[in-house]
């Protein structure tokens, strides 16, 4: 389990690597960035992937717990997977955006946040169906 | 550990080597050399981001999105 107390004590050690990763991984930007810009965002995008992948296995625990609460709590199971699954595109969304706003397209940014947001709200139509239909038939005819 | 230093350091090495093959050839006049080098550079250092990129896709779908 990810959240033994000597897993705790591993936080604070991962969190300084990262740091000092980044800040390797900057360094080395800067240095490349006056010769070949396209080789510095390629190791931009590199440290970022790279961390989140790290990243992915604690939220993987995260998201083992909100299953296992929904499971308790006897929730419709396909409620909590398009939640999981709109957690999902908006971190993927968040990171295309970021790498491509640092190297200096905001504009492609933009739409892929545009894109992000207009599927998580097609993702969220089933959501919202029921709950009106539910507020339907909460009305007195 | 999934990440690597070493790997970034690889990435930077290649940038800076490229670069410098970059000016040499350029002040020995053979430029269309040069953008080969450059172009096999980028295209080494980008298979090596795709092969991560992938795995972080493949990680977030089995996370997030339940396939595979």
């Amino acid at each position: 389990m990810y959240f033994s107390s000597r897993a705790e004590e591993g936080l604070t050690i991962e969190i300084i690597q990262i740091v000092g990763f980044c800040l390797i991984a900057t360094f080395l930007a800067l240095i490349i960035k006056e010769q070949k810009p396209a080789f510095s965002f390629l190791l931009i995008l590199f440290a970022g992937a790279s961390i989140f992948l790290f990243l992915i296995g604690k939220i993987q625990a995260v998201i083992a717990m909100l299953e296992r609460l929904a499971t308790n709590a006897n929730l419709n199971m396909v409620y909590v997977e398009t939640i999981l699954k709109i957690i999902g595109i908006a971190y993927i969304a968040e990171f295309g955006a970021q790498i491509t706003r640092d190297a200096g397209q905001g504009a492609i940014a933009a739409k892929i946040e545009l894109a992000g947001k207009v599927l998580i709200l097609v993702m969220a139509i089933p959501i919202l169906t029921v709950l009106i239909e539910t507020i339907i038939t909460l009305l007195p005819s | 550990m999934p990440y690597d230093v070493n790997t970034i350091f690889q990435i930077a090495g290649i940038g800076i080597v490229v670069a410098m093959l970059h000016t040499v050839l350029k002040q020995m006049g053979k430029e269309d050399i040069a953008h080969w080098i450059t172009l096999i550079g980028f295209v080494l250092v980008l298979f090596i981001v795709i092969t991560l990129l992938e795995d972080l896709f493949q990680q977030i779908r089995g996370v997030f999105l339940f396939q595979g």
